[in-house]
């Protein structure tokens, strides 16, 4: 649509703004501040320099934590973007069962996170929960609070479970969106059940698929409150994430210096794979078309 | 190759129809025969698609027998019909290459690279397309993946009909033109059955030899453009067909005349008198502007001039009536009566055409 | 040809049967591994604490509400949704408010930085909560609003505003201009149009950003956590507490969490036919 140059529209985002600069930018501030500056407390702080960053960027825990954040959303990646599209494909395509399909699997996306959290800390335990009581009784001695490839296990499964249907709802859209005339083409063509998944289907998700792995990167890599209910972090820091370490590190030791130093850093990175995966995937969408 | 032929057909999308009403397509027989182009004409609605989807085996009639020669093909898929088909809009796959495009529908029927090779070279030359070949389908303009659609419809030399529902929908009126001339060439030279459906009168005159008008989910009139032209079976044959469409106006009609509105109109063949609501029907083609006491008195609107000719938009009696003027033909001063060709009328009772017992001997001697 | 065509719909037939089954197992198997955690904490909610950790059983032995009329009748039990449901009704109300004006100006209007801003507005919503816990308890608490549900409602409002922004603008660019053009001609004053013409026919927009505020804003729990101490506290939040200080009371535990499931399953059920369209943010 052509847009007319008109600036005082303006006006009409000023709201916007405003509550933003409030919300965002005034905090954010704060944030900057504390990161080159330290304090003996009572208020009475001194310049620092870059003395946090250094510290944290050569903090062994922060690469523990940064390592382990990368893995899991590489994980969580790998196995919810196909599961996600398989399941799309296998949806009823109408009638009363998509409705039911889509109702209960948007359920999950609407539990609080640390309901979430708490309905797998039940599930995978020994005693109570229906995995950890199954898989102890074909004996396999299940313990993610005190294994740590078990805490993986569970927090990966409880991502899973919590997250695929946004994939899936995401993925299921892009499907809708095909002409039936595609699906009748490719019947004439005699083309195979792959084919149309790989020529028809898979390109014309494209668009909503970026969406999802752009949603589930930012999410995954943001995870905090989960995988805290179920594990605290643990075993030792197995399952301790960057936002977990950060949470331990401003509100509970107080660190604020290297809190805040953290803090925009790990804003900074998210911005960075967030912006580099939106220019390649678009990139890739027009090297295709020229 | 086939001869298909629709037996008893009748669809309805409704589970369990009622009336007629519920058919999108009503009791249908038809023998397309084979090595023919036909054109399937109508209005948007009409059940020209309906009917398409039900030869190609998308849809399955709720009624009746379709046969691809002597076989039952009725519950047998597309694939099993050995059926081409383009649609209206473009089908593309965007990811794979234009050529890819072309040789995928053979590819999945294992032909030998070799072969596949050089038919896509062929068809790539045809749809002017053979210099893209190799780039990515995305991206194309919309008449260029038409072209692609196109192409892939024609690829198989094996198919026993290659339907198209409306294919140049999309495509620029120049290319259009091009586009049939070539479809026309091919037909010529593989002499497939093909089926062209669309809403436009000139695309279908243009392509088919033989033309099916569809109404209301029944076909009216199956024939060359000249019958349809001369004697539309069906008022809406005649109205929809020609532009301005066929004039029609209430009579009553006893032996070789015509009574409007008290004038009486000379015929062209002598008829037994129609029961139903009765109308003669003269195309605009036919119909003279004269001055003077004979024909029927009409009050003219306006004169357009379209170029080669000029249209004349009068009124009779509330109801408009048009005349087609010869270009630079100047109205006679007081000229406000209509002449009507007596050979060229055709009488309708109840929308479908009455045939004459009989023409009338000498015409021109009682031509008004 | 014939008979190699026949062939080919006799094996097409065959695999056809397979192939149907294969999709039905895995969406079946998909949604069992959907509800089983869903109806393990109902069942839990409906048994005793002596039951759930006296013996493994599938199902509830003797099904009780007790859990249930605990935190019915307990205030600082059900304080805690009354909580919630305040300050995520407060947000959503905000966030449209802000949104629908300005998706209308990046939606209609070229203006100085408009591209800069809405990527501006974008990088919001990919800030990690963690990162603005602390300054927002900090900056809460010295305007002296910490503990209150605008105070929540505000500090979501952050993630909340930019996707609304998103989505409204996704939907109001489908609504073609000549529907403003003819309002203006016709005499309508900007507020009039916008929102006796303009606002009904973006309504399932409006709705989907409205379920994306309500989602995001009913499950959040760090900041929710973090601005509250007592009077504006989440339900989510006293959950966490409970499991902490009291020891284990499962039963109640549970119940807890089941009564968090019942507005977004009472959302969705509302919004269902727009699910699809609604996640791809109208964008598809």
């Amino acid at each position: 649509m052509d847009k007319v140059q008109n600036n005082k529209a303006w006006f009409l985002v000023l709201p916007v703004l405003v509550l933003v600069a409030f919300s965002a930018v005034i905090p954010l501030m704060t944030v900057v501040n504390y990161s080159v500056q330290d304090t003996f407390g009572n208020n009475v702080f001194f310049w620092e320099g870059l003395g946090w960053f250094e510290q944290v960027l050569t903090d062994s825990r922060v690469h523990g934590a940064l390592g382990r954040q990368l893995a899991f959303s590489g994980i969580i990646l790998a196995i919810q973007i196909p599961l996600g599209i398989a399941i799309a494909v296998c949806m009823p395509k109408k009638g009363f069962w998509a409705s039911v399909c889509l109702v209960l699997m948007a359920l999950p996306l609407l539990i609080p996170w640390n309901v979430v959290g708490t309905i797998w800390q039940i599930m995978g335990r020994g005693d109570i929960g229906l995995v950890g009581y199954s898989l102890s009784a074909l004996g396999i001695d299940w313990n993610y609070a005190r294994d740590p490839l078990h805490a993986w296990i569970t927090v990966i499964v409880m991502d899973v479970w919590h997250w695929t249907s946004l994939v899936a709802l995401l993925a299921y859209a892009g499907l809708q969106s095909i002409p039936q005339a595609y699906y009748q083409a490719a019947k004439i063509d005699q083309a195979s059940r792959w084919s149309v998944f790989r020529y028809i289907e898979l390109p014309k998700m494209q668009g909503v698929l970026l969406i999802a792995i752009l949603l589930r990167f930012m999410d995954s890599f943001m995870i905090y409150t989960e995988p805290f209910v179920v594990t605290g972090g643990g075993p030792g820091s197995a399952t301790s994430f960057l936002s977990i370490d950060l949470v331990k590190m401003a509100l509970g030791q107080f660190d604020l210096g290297p809190a805040a130093a953290f803090s925009l850093m790990y804003f900074l990175v998210i911005l960075l794979v967030s912006w580099v995966f939106y220019t390649v995937m678009t990139n890739l969408d027009k090297a295709e078309g020229r | 190759m086939v001869q298909i032929t629709l037996d008893n057909l009748a669809h309805s999308y409704l589970p369990n129809p009622q009336g007629e009403d519920d058919f999108a397509l009503k009791q249908l027989d038809h023998v397309w025969k084979d090595g023919e182009a036909y054109a399937l004409l109508g209005a948007s609605g009409c059940g020209k698609s309906t009917l398409l989807n039900i030869i190609s085996g998308l849809l399955v009639p709720s009624r009746g027998r379709i046969l691809f020669g002597d076989r039952d093909v009725t519950h047998q898929d597309t694939v099993a019909r050995n059926i081409a088909q383009v649609f209206q809009f473009p089908v593309v796959y965007d990811t794979m290459t234009v050529g890819d495009n072309l040789a995928f529908p053979l590819r999945n029927r294992g032909m030998a690279p070799a072969a596949i090779a050089e038919q896509v070279q062929k068809i790539a030359a045809m749809i002017g397309m053979e210099d893209q070949l190799k780039r990515k389908a995305r991206g194309l303009t919309a008449d260029a993946k038409q072209k692609i659609s196109l192409g892939r419809g024609m690829v198989r030399e094996d198919v026993n009909a290659i339907l198209f529902d409306e294919p140049l929908t999309v495509i620029d009126p120049h290319m259009k033109w091009e586009l049939r001339t070539q479809l026309k060439a091919l037909h010529n030279e593989f002499g497939h059955t093909m089926i062209y459906v669309t809403h436009d009168q000139t695309e279908a005159l243009t392509f088919a030899d033989k033309v099916v008008v569809m109404h209301d989910g029944r076909v009216v009139q199956l024939g060359t453009p000249e019958e349809l032209f001369d004697t539309p079976e069906h008022t809406f044959v005649g109205y929809f067909i020609g532009s301005p469409g066929m004039n029609l106006i209430d009579a009553e009609v006893a032996g070789d005349t015509a009574q409007c509105g008290g004038h009486a109109i000379d015929l062209g063949g002598h008829y037994r008198t129609p029961k139903g609501r009765v109308q003669i029907g003269i195309r605009p083609e036919f119909v003279t502007l004269t001055a003077g006491d004979r024909g029927l008195p009409v009050t003219i609107k306006r004169i357009e001039d379209v170029g080669r000719h000029q249209i004349l938009r009068a009124e009779f009696a509330g109801k408009p009536i048009n005349a087609i003027l010869p270009e630079g033909f100047a109205v006679p001063a007081g000229a406000n009566r209509l002449h009507f060709a007596p050979d060229r009328i055709n009488v309708y009772a109840d929308d479908w055409r009455v045939a004459p017992l009989h023409a009338v001997a000498n015409p021109v001697k009682e031509a008004v | 040809m014939v008979a190699t065509t026949e062939t080919f719909t006799a094996t097409a037939r065959r695999s056809a049967f397979p192939k149907v089954r294969a999709r039905h197992v895995v969406m079946v198997a998909y949604l069992l591994f959907m509800l089983i955690p869903i109806y393990w904490l109902t069942k839990m909610s409906l048994q005793t604490n002596q039951e759930i950790l006296g013996g493994f059983t599938l199902w509830p032995q003797n099904p009780t509400l007790d859990n249930y009329r605990v935190i019915l009748t307990d205030p600082s039990w059900y304080m805690g949704y009354v909580n919630s449901i305040t300050y995520v009704v407060m947000n959503t109300v905000l966030s449209l408010a802000v949104a629908l004006p300005a998706a209308y100006a990046f939606s209609r209007y070229r203006f100085l930085g408009d591209k800069h801003l809405f990527f501006w507005l974008l990088t919001n919503r990919m800030a990690p909560p963690a990162v603005f816990a602390l300054p927002f308890f900090q900056l809460y608490s010295s305007v002296g609003l910490f503990d209150t549900h605008i105070a929540v409602a505000l500090a979501h409002t952050l993630f909340n505003v930019p996707l609304a922004v998103w989505i409204l603008e996704g939907f109001m660019r489908g609504v073609p201009k000549e529907i403003d053009e003819t309002a203006y001609i016709d005499g309508y004053s900007f507020p009039r149009f916008f929102i006796k013409i303009f606002m009904p026919l973006i309504a399932s927009g409006i709705g989907v950003a409205a379920f994306f505020c309500f989602m995001f804003s009913w499950v959040e729990l760090l900041l929710s956590r973090t601005l509250t101490a007592v009077n504006a506290q989440p339900i989510a939040s006293i959950m966490t507490r409970t499991v902490s200080a009291s020891g284990l009371d499962w039963g109640v535990l549970c119940a807890a969490g089941v009564l968090t499931i019942v507005p977004g399953a009472l959302v969705i059920y509302f919004v269902r036919n727009y699910i699809a369209k609604g996640f791809a943010l109208g964008r598809v």
